[in-house]
């Protein structure tokens, strides 16, 4: 008897954790959707002028959260494209090309660069950029470069682990085939192991993007300001979305602009959700398609 | 081996090493930009010392204290949920909650933890506020609440894979000898997972001890020591992120990189030790 007791009340306590786990992401994402849902409006981008001045006419947004929006888009852009390539090649070498101690080294390496807290790869940026202040130019900052780079360093070690995993989960089968019918192991790399953990390596793509469009104490230390308008330049101060919501918390000074980081916070959630949806759903599909490609 | 075989080696292996030079090119940064502090000051006057610059005191202690207190209560509270709800996907519920809650706990992980902070500033301060009469409602407790929940569902999907790295051979096992699924689970699943178990805990906590904008918008910021969950307190990384804006030659500008050290040391140490403990499982296991 005393023991069916016991074991309900460990169910229960499971049933509890679940509950209020589930209870938790319904009061994030539902305080975002009630109080952001009715603002998602073109006017919260756009503000007072319209969305065809702003996007081809090249007019000015005061009130909208158009220039977060952008600044996002290309820091976002910019680091993917700087961490792209970096990971790709070291995920490439750790899975091919390393063996034994150096290999081991170096995913201790990367395990101790994935842990390193987002403030302190900030910190990182915002030296560098006091460095190129210092040697470089005194017209060189804070600025939409700084902050990319930042980035980089910050989603680095998931495209490595996400390239190196989907590599070595590759079957012997397959990375034997093209082997034994004469091709070369580069040959081998480029048209039969990358094609086949193509899957693995995009949704690590997509987690890295994620990750960045998100991430707000990186950009606090690196260049991001309140406003900026639309960036002209590499070189310039940028607006973004996330550090938009953290400052309208912090700081609001108008219901206008309340309502503004409600819409802010609800697109940052839509966008970061979706986009960790289908990373998901690109790693679980079924069926190679970029096997048979080419 | 070909020309075309080593040329690509070659260009790969100097990307690898420009990736494995940034972690280290981070600690080096921290050390050197930290250095007039410690031409000034001993290591244990700054580990240990108060937070006055006006008096010219650039102890972190009271930080660490933030950082330390906050990341261990919030892993108090998120290890049992953690555990319970990889209970639930790993079998104490039927298929009809388990896979709604995987996929929810799986899209958790990408709630950006600005949006915690801002929800946490609407919704947790004024009902602290009220609750416990305490001053602004910005407070420990206030970010220890988001905190917990942002690093559970990393933790349940690290524990579950866990379970499901315990070989079958030991489950079918303790069924045979007459064991029911929570029997089953809580002692036979759960020791044989105890080394993956710790690893995600470890890892949780370097977690919890880098976010930043839970504690920078919710736990009020003060640089005291913290003497209950109740009183607002500044954690390392908010410390950093709000002194960033003083005068870049002073000793209070020094004084973040050793803020950046300290956690760069306890983040680095956590990824090791964890690292440590998955070869140990996996050893166990194969």
């Amino acid at each position: 008897m005393k023991r069916g007791c016991w074991e309900r009340a460990v169910r229960c306590g499971c049933y509890a954790a679940g509950f209020w786990v589930v209870s938790g992401a319904v009061a994030v994402v539902g305080f975002a959707v009630r109080q952001g849902a009715p603002h998602v409006t073109p006017k919260l981008l756009f503000g007072g002028v319209s969305a065809r001045e702003a996007l081809f006419g090249g007019a000015p947004v005061f009130d909208g959260l158009w220039p977060a929006v952008v600044g996002t888009f290309y820091l976002v852009a910019g680091a993917v494209a700087l961490a792209a390539p970096l990971g790709l090649a070291t995920g490439i070498y750790l899975a091919e090309f390393s063996r034994g101690r150096l290999k081991e080294v170096l995913t201790v390496f990367f395990d101790v660069l994935a842990g390193v807290p987002s403030v302190v790869v900030g910190l990182f940026g915002f030296s560098v950029s006091l460095l190129l202040h210092k040697m470089v130019s005194p017209r060189l900052g804070p600025c939409l470069l700084v902050a990319a780079f930042s980035l980089m360093i910050l989603v680095l070690p998931y495209v490595i682990r996400a390239t190196q995993s989907a590599l070595e989960g590759v079957p012997q089968e397959v990375r034997i085939t093209a082997l034994s019918l004469g091709a070369d192991p580069v040959q081998n790399l480029a048209w039969v192991l990358i094609p086949h953990s193509f899957r693995g390596i995009a949704s690590g793509l997509l987690l890295a993007v994620g990750r960045c469009a998100e991430d707000t104490a990186v950009i606090l230390l690196t260049g991001v300001v309140v406003t900026a308008g639309v960036p002209r330049s590499l070189l310039d101060p940028f607006e973004a979305l996330p550090f938009y919501i953290y400052y309208v918390s912090t700081q609001y000074a108008s219901p206008e602009e309340l309502e503004r980081g409600f819409g802010a916070a609800l697109i940052l959630l839509g966008v970061s959700v979706s986009l960790f949806a289908v990373a998901y759903a690109v790693r679980r599909a079924v069926g190679h398609w970029a096997l048979y490609r080419a | 081996m070909t020309r075309r075989e080593r040329l690509t080696r070659k260009i790969l292996g100097a990307a690898t090493l420009c990736a494995a030079a940034l972690p280290l090119s981070i600690l080096i940064f921290m050390v050197v930009l930290a250095r007039p502090l410690f031409s000034s000051f001993s290591v244990t006057d700054l580990l240990t010392g108060t937070w006055e610059p006006l008096q010219g005191r650039y102890g972190i202690l009271p930080m660490m204290t933030a950082s330390l207190l906050l990341a261990l209560a919030s892993l108090a509270v998120a290890f049992p949920v953690s555990l319970g709800c990889a209970g639930l996907i790993f079998g104490l519920a039927p298929p009809v909650v388990t896979v709604p809650l995987r996929r929810l706990v799986q899209l958790m992980t990408g709630f950006p933890t600005v949006v915690y902070g801002f929800v946490g500033v609407f919704v947790l301060v004024p009902a602290v506020r009220d609750l416990f009469q305490a001053g602004s409602g910005r407070c420990l407790l206030s970010a220890l609440v988001p905190l917990s929940l942002m690093i559970t569902p990393t933790m349940t999907l690290f524990f579950s894979d866990a379970f499901a790295a315990v070989p079958r051979p030991i489950l079918l096992a303790a069924t045979a000898s007459g064991a029911d699924p929570v029997q089953r689970f809580v002692w036979v699943v759960i020791p044989s997972a105890r080394r993956g178990l710790a690893a995600g805990m470890v890892l949780s906590f370097g977690r919890a001890v880098g976010d930043t904008l839970i504690a920078l918008m919710l736990a009020g910021n003060a640089a005291r020591m913290p003497s209950g969950f109740l009183e607002s307190s500044r954690t390392l990384t908010a410390h950093v992120a709000l002194v960033i804006a003083a005068d870049f030659q002073s000793l209070e500008f020094a004084s973040i990189f050793v803020c950046g050290m300290v956690l760069y040391v306890l983040t680095s140490c956590a990824a090791l030790c964890a690292w440590r403990m998955r070869a140990a499982a996996e050893r166990y296991s194969g």
